[in-house]
């Protein structure tokens, strides 16, 4: 599915990721876990295809394509999602406008047909209920003044509504109290599914209590430089990413 | 039909009438200038009263010693008025026999708005064979109008049919003298539209100039008087989504209204004439004098505006709030791309107690475009608890355009209450690659985040204008991020 392979990145000219390989199958959910500043935004970024982030070597290989030769809409209509840390919010668009909008851009790309406004609430309202996501929040404008709870809620909702083949979670934890966790975890293991790989970032173990790992990496200063089972996060959590990156040394 | 009677009558009329050149029938355009004698042979191949002809007259000779004003934020080369011509008979412009003979880049924009073909035809002035569908729309639609006793007609029709009423109502809102570009068109005004809605009456539908039979006839100074009596309501609808086809740079057309004691009218106006290249070669220069009259007590009158075109734009349609609990509103769009170059904002000017106003303007500027909110706020020392709010908010596309917010505030009464806000902000690029993420490519990114900054005011439109409009919106920022 995901072939990354010594890639290389960098922001406003500075080298964040220099030289990470990583392989995920369909069907596998691989967490990369990692302390600030290592890079694991920048490689969800780079894998999305934000503007500025400069990849200086490497290559991506996604379902077999060259997924740095397509730009960020294209990858997205492809089945490549990212559930963003820091939802952005868009005043005076409802958040029902801008999930049709969203989803009949895809559709269109795959040259399917669109939907009407009526088509579209059907689905949503299908994978609405399970995330607690209500109508009232559907007539707000695209997550505006949602707590922190509600916009990750509307990120995993984002990912039920569009079914991607690659999901990228990036923190998605952050932010959450517990009982928001479980909710937003069960919403992820729900989509779980041998023709979907998952890639999840995050800081801490916590997360991953509840969704459990295929595989661990372990991200510092911009390499991988630990791989394991899902035991790698318990690791983790006892002994503390300082430990780990001695052992590397 | 009337229609055609009306266009024989005065062609006939016309050949009595003998200046230098009129005896010739043929010719369907005055000479190049602007001279009483133009203004005569204007009155004359509209078969207008005499009183008519004396006002236009009036208007003539007080334009001769105006100055062009100059304090709005637009630059334009000197124009020579007596380079123009000033009437050009409808039929003057030929035909098209089909769309093929038409600019590609107009079909396209049509296309993207949807309209039907047999539109776009008429649009664009291609010959329309066929009955179109929209002939017997009218005819039903009179029928009904002429049941409630509304009038609706071209201001031609209604200066000969309903003198009295035009005579009782014309220039009380904008005078003659009002301004450089408001009596040049009371001297040369080629058409425009008449409503009259009666003692009561709630018109039964929204009022179109698109669904008035030549309506694409009324010309570059248009001139429209609408007058609501004691306690009814009307909604206007000016313009078309669909960019005009049109020659003419300079537009000066006169709006009017008066809304009488509990009267109500709504004015909404699409406004997309052609903005010019993307060079800024070309376009429509549009000086346009709007004002409203809230003549009675407890009368309102709203403004909504969406404009996308012209090259320039310079217009602030106004709300003269005379009577007691009287209200005016003024909702506004404002979207300049390339080297457009827009001045717009409204006067609200509080002449009764408890009068209120609101304004809403959203001004958007991509490319070169400069973008001017200009309005006033007058309290006057009668208009006890007046109150005013006004929201102006900016957003900028790049780096190269301009947003300018000049508010005018005067209040001579210590019971007013007037309230001013303004923002300015960017299409910020994380909300632009939260959309592309989401598979939004990038000119419907921006359009719907436009669309989101401009919701307040679309919001104000009938229902099936606000969904062109929002296309429009789109159609209009193309290009302007890449």
């Amino acid at each position: 599915m995901l072939e990354i392979t010594d890639l290389h990145a960098a922001v406003g000219g500075k080298e964040i990721l220099k030289g990470v390989s990583l392989t995920v199958n369909a069907g596998e959910v691989h967490a990369i876990m990692g302390p600030n500043g290592s890079g694991k935004s920048t490689l969800s970024y780079v894998l999305a295809g934000r503007a500025g982030y400069e990849i200086t070597g490497g290559t991506i290989r996604y379902r077999g394509e060259d997924l740095t030769a397509l730009a960020p809409e294209e990858r997205a209509a492809k089945g490549v999602f990212l559930a963003m840390q820091y939802p952005v919010e868009i005043p005076g668009v409802t958040t029902l406008t801008f999930l049709k909008t969203a989803l009949n851009a895809q559709r269109r790309a795959r040259g399917d047909s669109e939907l009407d406004a009526m088509g579209v609430l059907k689905r949503v309202r299908a994978k609405a209920a399970e995330l607690k996501v209500s109508e009232e929040m559907l007539k707000r404008p695209l997550n505006v003044g949602f707590s922190g709870g509600e916009k990750k809620r509307l990120e995993i909702l984002q990912m039920a509504l569009f079914e991607p083949k690659l999901a990228i979670l990036d923190e998605t934890d952050s932010g959450l109290d517990i009982d928001a966790l479980k909710l937003v975890a069960e919403g992820v293991n729900a989509l779980r599914s041998p023709e979907r790989a998952m890639l999840v970032i995050t800081h801490y173990q916590r997360l991953l209590q509840y969704i459990v790992p295929d595989r661990v990496h372990v991200l510092s200063a911009g390499r991988i430089i630990k791989e394991g089972g899902a035991e790698l996060a318990h690791e983790l959590e006892a002994r503390g990413y300082e430990g780990i990156v001695k052992d590397a040394a | 039909m009337a229609a055609v009677e009306t266009r024989e009558k005065v062609s006939a009329l016309a050949e009595k009438y003998k200046y230098g050149f009129v005896t010739d029938i043929e010719m369907e355009r005055a000479p190049r200038g602007l001279s009483e004698d133009i203004v005569r042979f204007i009155s004359a191949k509209k078969g207008e009263p005499d009183w008519m002809l004396e006002w236009r007259l009036g208007a003539y000779c007080r334009w001769t010693g105006m100055r062009e004003p100059n304090w709005a934020r637009v630059h334009y080369p000197r124009i020579d008025y007596q380079n123009a011509y000033y009437y050009a008979a409808p039929k003057n412009t030929p035909a098209k026999q089909s769309l093929d003979e038409v600019d590609p880049k107009l079909l396209e924009t049509y296309n993207k708005l949807g309209i039907p073909l047999s539109e776009q035809k008429l649009l664009a002035g291609v010959a329309v064979d066929a009955v179109f569908d929209s002939v017997s729309v009218a005819t039903t639609f009179k029928e009904k109008l002429n049941e409630a006793g509304v009038i609706f007609c071209p201001i031609s029709e209604a200066i000969r049919d309903y003198p009295e009423l035009v005579r009782k109502y014309l220039g009380t809102v904008v005078p003659v003298t009002d301004n450089f570009f408001a009596t040049l068109n009371s001297a040369v005004f080629s058409d425009g539209t008449f409503v009259y809605v009666p003692k009561g009456v709630r018109c039964p539908m929204e009022l179109s100039t698109y669904f008035r039979i030549n309506a694409s006839e009324t010309g570059q100074f248009e001139r429209t008087l609408i007058v609501a009596d004691e306690g009814a309501y009307v909604s206007y609808l000016e313009g078309c989504t669909a960019p005009k086809r049109d020659e003419n740079q300079l537009h000066a057309a006169v709006v009017e209204l008066v809304a009488l004691d509990g009267a109500e009218i709504k004015y909404s106006t699409v406004q997309n004439w052609y903005p010019g290249d993307e060079a800024g070669k070309g376009g429509i220069y549009n000086f346009v004098t709007k004002r409203g009259d809230c003549r009675g007590r407890d009368s309102k009158i709203s403004w909504t505006q969406v404009e996308t075109g012209s090259a320039i734009t310079w217009k602030y349609p106004s709300c003269i709030l005379r009577g007691d609990n009287s209200v005016g509103e003024f909702y506004s769009i404002a979207i300049a791309n390339h080297f457009q170059q827009a001045d717009t904002g409204t006067k609200m000017l509080h002449l009764g107690r408890n009068t209120r106003s609101r304004i809403v303007s959203k001004g958007i500027s991509a490319g070169r475009a400069q973008n001017t909110y200009r309005g006033l706020v007058s309290v006057h020392p009668k208009a006890a608890n007046a109150r005013n709010h006004t929201q102006c908010d900016s957003l900028l596309i790049g780096k190269q355009c301009g947003a300018h917010t000049v508010p005018y505030i005067e209040s001579r009464n210590p019971s007013a209450r007037i309230e001013h806000e303004a923002t300015t902000s960017k299409i910020a690029e994380d909300q632009l690659f939260y959309c592309l993420q989401r598979g939004i490519g990038q000119e419907e990114a921006v359009a719907l985040i436009v669309n989101g900054f401009c919701r307040e005011v679309l919001q104000q439109l009938p229902m099936e204008f606000a969904v062109e409009a929002q296309k429009l919106v789109g159609i209009s920022l193309e290009g302007s991020v890449g």
